[in-house]
């Protein structure tokens, strides 16, 4: 009995010793997994708005992320004023009018293309569509492409930048954080 | 201590200490295998020799591949392809075998699923068999990653992005996992860790398990007939082999399994010399490109089925089917309520499951591979909607049946 009692005591004491090692090592197995601090400070881009043409897009990168530029016609500036939703998605620097959106589906990450006659974007790997401004017209997408971080410099966009203009845009809805 | 005699050979010597003929006893000579089987029972043996071959060609690719998104796709398609030695043999191999393996996975699970080999006592052996579809499946696209191609790099962005959870929008966990907003190089250092080390080495595990899970209740027959293996066996080796039910594992019923396996490997290297290009995607021979997708992103043929069943649906919908079609197979014998194990042609109802399941996930495959538009998307929201209305059945039609 007493040593029965002893043995319990000692496989006790070795289950608690061995239980906070265990959950200590999970902790660092997680953290190894961690982006690293080089990979998160990389992550700001600074684009020159004038160079844009209209119903062009461009294509920047974004932290390895594709970012869709796209400067609006007058038509199609017109047309998002008819609909809040879609104007709220838009960006003004100066007199013009800009989407600036992550250039990667999401339903699931591909990197739709955009058709200039059509000013839609279609993503070929499941069939869902966008328009000029980046709202979903087709599912299976569950929202509109996602706007980066961007702060207006004058002339200039930083993304990677919270401003005030995209603390509007997340605390309307208008975009998740990216 | 034990008492050591001075040893007559080297077997003596060796069984002294390790008690081979035991071991030779156990595993082989006196492990007991039905008579009533068909060729259909040999693909266990035809997935452990597919195994050792993905192994071995592994081993040799390990020695030049260079986990490194500079230098990955460069590593396979020319040093491996170009420079060394048969480097093009072992890759080939590894290639076609990580494709054929599926296949006979799916014909080795089809099988216990028409015989009822996961019934009375066999559950253990279906479920540990599931654990290594999982594994294999893990396995399959962590490897698909390392030539770190087109179809690499986009098939591990839209994976990866499963795990966001569609609303939940868990955009932390998929950037953990990648340990990068993106696949790059942190993505593809683990991935390769997984799939040279920590997978295999789980799968190793479970074969082992799943070999031990097949002690007690033995292979299944053809007639889903319950053996008196202890009375089959002496039998057997009182001398009346043609009276017995059963044979040995070794030399009886390897010789014939060898035998299918020989044909197996004709027709494997057939595909390794004259037809690898199946296994090889066109789309990866292009080098990965974060600002470019592929104008249509597929998996490998094998996991097109439950690709298709998340594919018809909105991102939520789609994602709760997706996970049901991963797990719903682990619970095939709790889900069959019948308490006949016999072949699927004697079980009523169960029967047309059985094909309507089977042919259900052929068009599923085959509606996976094709763009989603038009007549396709309805075939495939069908089917993806059969095969989950086929398991909610199944409960229901199993417990109709009469006692066969």
């Amino acid at each position: 009995m007493k040593n029965s009692s002893r043995r319990g005591f000692m496989g006790k004491a070795f289950g608690a010793v061995a239980g906070v090692g265990a959950v200590a090592s999970l902790y660092a197995m997680k953290r190894s997994w961690d982006p690293l601090p080089s990979v998160k400070a990389a992550g700001f881009t600074t684009l020159d708005m004038s160079g844009y043409k209209e119903n062009e897009l461009v294509t920047e990168k974004w932290r390895g992320k594709p970012i869709f530029v796209l400067k609006q016609t007058a038509d199609m500036v017109e047309k998002a004023k008819k609909n809040p939703k879609e104007l709220e998605r838009l960006i003004k620097i100066g007199d013009a009018y800009y989407l600036v959106c992550l250039g990667l589906c999401t339903h699931l990450g591909c990197i739709p293309g955009y058709n200039p006659d059509e000013q839609s974007f279609l993503c070929a790997c499941h069939g869902g569509l966008y328009d000029f401004t980046g709202e979903v017209t087709k599912a299976p997408p569950p929202r509109g492409l996602d706007i980066p971080p961007f702060k207006i410099d004058g002339n200039k966009l930083v993304l990677g930048e919270e401003g005030p203009e995209y603390k509007k845009m997340l605390e309307a809805g208008t975009t998740l954080r990216a | 201590m034990a008492h050591f005699t001075k040893a007559t050979s080297l077997h003596d010597w060796l069984n002294q200490r390790l008690g081979i003929d035991t071991v030779r006893r156990v595993m082989a000579t006196e492990y007991w295998i039905p008579k009533n089987i068909n060729f259909l029972w040999a693909m266990g043996m035809v997935l452990a020799i597919t195994f050792g071959l993905l192994l071995i060609s592994g081993i040799f690719l390990l020695m030049y591949y260079q986990p490194n998104v500079e230098l990955a796709f460069d590593s396979v398609n020319y040093t491996i392809m170009q420079e060394v030695g048969y480097g093009w043999l072992w890759r080939h191999i590894h290639g076609v075998a990580a494709s054929v393996v599926f296949l006979i996975i799916y014909i080795h699970m089809f099988t216990g699923i028409y015989y009822g080999s996961y019934k009375k006592g066999r559950e253990m052996i279906w479920i540990s068999g599931m654990l290594l579809f999982v594994a294999f499946s893990a396995e399959a696209f962590s490897g698909y990653m390392l030539p770190w191609g087109q179809m690499s790099y986009w098939a591990g962005m839209v994976i990866t992005n499963l795990f966001a959870g569609g609303s939940l929008h868990a955009d932390g966990l998929v950037e953990w996992i990648r340990g990068d907003y993106v696949p790059a190089q942190a993505f593809l250092n683990r991935f390769f860790m997984l799939h040279v080390l920590l997978i295999p080495l789980a799968i190793l595990g479970l074969i082992g398990l799943h070999f031990g899970a097949l002690r007690i209740p033995h292979v299944n027959n053809q007639d889903g007939e319950e053996i008196d293996f202890e009375a089959e066996a002496a039998k057997y080796k009182s001398g009346d082999k043609a009276g017995s039910k059963v044979i040995a594992f070794v030399n009886d019923f390897m010789s014939k399994d060898m035998m299918v396996v020989g044909i197996y490997l004709v027709f494997f290297f057939y595909l390794v010399f004259y037809h690898y290009d199946f296994a090889m995607d066109p789309v990866n021979f292009d080098p990965a490109d974060g600002l470019k997708t592929p104008a249509h992103i597929y998996p490998e043929w094998y996991f097109l089925w439950s690709y298709e069943i998340l594919r018809p649906f909105s991102t939520d919908v789609g994602l709760i089917a997706f996970a049901f079609a991963q797990v719903i197979f682990f619970a095939l014998p709790f889900l069959d309520k019948s308490p006949n194990a016999v072949p699927a042609s004697r079980r009523g109802l169960f029967k047309y499951w059985f094909w309507a399941l089977l042919i259900d996930m052929i068009v599923l495959t085959a509606m996976g591979k094709l763009p989603p538009e038009g007549i396709f998307s309805t075939i495939g929201l069908v089917a993806a909607l059969t095969f989950i209305g086929l398991w909610i059945i199944l409960p229901f039609i199993t417990k109709m049946e009469k006692k066969a």
